[in-house]
């Protein structure tokens, strides 16, 4: 049978609307589903970092907002400054989004974690528990082998002592660099130290095992067969713990308990 | 050709498997076994995708102009990977984020096109829909079979419930790290050809040529 031009033209116009309208309403009808998704598995990982929820703790939604919102709370921090900013709202907040924004970031230094931009303002997370802040959460992102590792790095009152790592968006190889999300491996964290006596950042992931946190407080167990996965995690932290991304927040923190 | 509804469903499983017969739709058999829970969503991500694709191409097969069959049979294959995408996204989210680029690849799958052209062109949507069935359960069969042994050898678990408990969280068994990366599915999978075609000699290939894979259409059936 032969199809004259215009009846081929006519029928891939047809087919490509009604393709185009089923994609469409699958897309609109299901966006508020995949929005709730997202904010839920982010909030889920802030909630398990700061140790408000166990590894392979399963609670609904409802439950997750009620704890998230009764024990964190959200604060902007002027990266630069380390000083909070009550200009901006966090509710709408997106880092990813303002790193890529050049009015609101800035070009980073050479770094080995290949971060090429740097928000003007962060995100962070304080749990407060009676009206005492018993954590802060930072968000951490950086290189690994195949993938940006997205997560959030807990760190106790003292601002030196990390209560936990987790990582909520990653595509290493699964098995190997993939057991950054390993409950066993995050545990291995906590009670380590970020930061030495003078405030260096001295946390890094070694080659094979680290000892315990009296042994080694600056060290934590590489994950076998992911090299790489592993020094990428020392370098987000080296990066993020230090002068570009949360150093001077977190030493303004420092110096405000020391004095206190 | 198979022509009840029974064969049509049934032969994809053993006879005319996709992955063990017809050798398509490898590379997410690579990808997504590690895990027999995304192995388990990525079968019927692709079940979902064949059937509805053979239906959707079947019923309006008289209507499709030859010269832009292909073209045609993509934007509509294309269109249902990403509502099943959007589906995952919105229902299994854990699931759809371990699964990363691969649902969206299942565009490429030469299963699902080699179905369409194959037999969704000539063949009423009834049977279409069951031919691609069948075809969704032939390439899942393969990739449960694989990520089981991935699963159970590479990480001692079945479904996330551990079996062998680990050397490294106080259990006896040493994980083999080869079958969590990608090399050892080619492996699993060619034990599994092999074994399948000792048990089916008329499955074995008699004389192969390269030829056959440049010709349009026959993709699906080098033999």
């Amino acid at each position: 049978m032969q199809h004259s031009t215009t009846y081929i033209v006519g029928f891939s116009v047809v087919v490509c609307v009604v393709c185009a309208l089923f994609v469409a309403s699958a897309e609109v009808s299901l966006r508020p589903l995949k929005e709730l998704n997202a904010r839920l598995d982010k909030q889920k990982n802030i909630l398990s970092v700061a140790g408000l929820m166990q590894p392979g703790e399963d609670l609904d939604a409802e439950e997750i907002r009620v704890l998230f919102e009764n024990s964190i709370q959200p604060r902007m921090i002027d990266l630069s400054t380390g000083e909070e900013d009550i200009s901006i709202d966090p509710s709408s907040f997106d880092q990813r989004a303002a790193a890529r924004d050049p009015e609101r970031s800035r070009r980073a230094p050479p770094n080995p974690s290949k971060v090429l931009r740097v928000p003007n303002h962060a995100l962070i997370y304080e749990v407060v528990e009676n009206d005492e802040i018993i954590s802060v959460i930072i968000p951490i992102e950086g290189y690994g082998l195949w993938s940006v590792l997205y997560g959030y790095l807990a760190l106790a009152p003292d601002m030196r002592t990390i209560l936990g790592i987790t990582y909520y968006d990653q595509k290493e190889t699964a098995g190997l660099g993939g057991e950054v999300e390993n409950p066993n491996w995050k545990a291995k964290w906590v009670g380590r130290k970020a930061f030495d006596e003078r405030g260096r950042v001295k946390i890094a992931v070694r080659k094979g095992p680290a000892g315990t946190a009296e042994e080694d407080p600056y060290g934590v167990d590489g994950l076998s067969g992911a090299t790489i996965t592993s020094r990428g995690v020392t370098n987000m932290l080296q990066f993020w713990l230090g002068g570009e991304g949360f150093g001077p927040y977190l030493s303004r923190l420092r110096d405000a308990n020391a004095g206190a | 050709m198979a022509t009840t509804q029974r064969d049509v469903l049934l032969d994809p499983l053993i006879n005319n498997n996709p992955v063990a017969f017809q050798v398509l739709g490898l590379c997410s058999a690579l990808a997504v076994t590690t895990k027999m829970s995304t192995a388990f969503v990525m079968t019927l991500a692709v079940m979902a995708v064949t059937a509805l694709s053979n239906t959707a191409i079947s019923s309006i097969r008289n209507w499709i102009p030859p010269s832009i069959r292909i073209i045609v049979q993509l934007t509509i294959i294309a269109s249902l990977v990403i509502i099943t995408d959007q589906v995952l996204q919105a229902f299994v989210y854990d699931i759809s984020k371990q699964l990363t680029v691969f649902v969206g690849l299942i565009i490429t799958n030469c299963i699902i096109m080699g179905r369409a052209e194959a037999f969704a062109m000539q063949n009423p949507p009834g049977l279409s829909f069951i031919d691609g069935l069948g075809n969704g359960i032939g390439y899942g069969a393969v990739l449960m079979a694989v990520a089981f042994m991935r699963e159970l050898f590479g990480s001692g678990k079945v479904f996330g419930i551990t079996v062998f408990p680990l050397a490294t969280e106080g259990g006896w068994y040493q994980p083999n790290g080869l079958m969590l990366l990608a090399p050892a599915a080619f492996f699993l999978i060619g034990c599994l050809i092999w074994g399948l075609r000792s048990w089916k000699p008329e499955q074995i290939e008699e004389d192969f040529h390269v030829g056959a894979l440049l010709e349009p259409g026959h993709e699906g059936s080098v033999r």
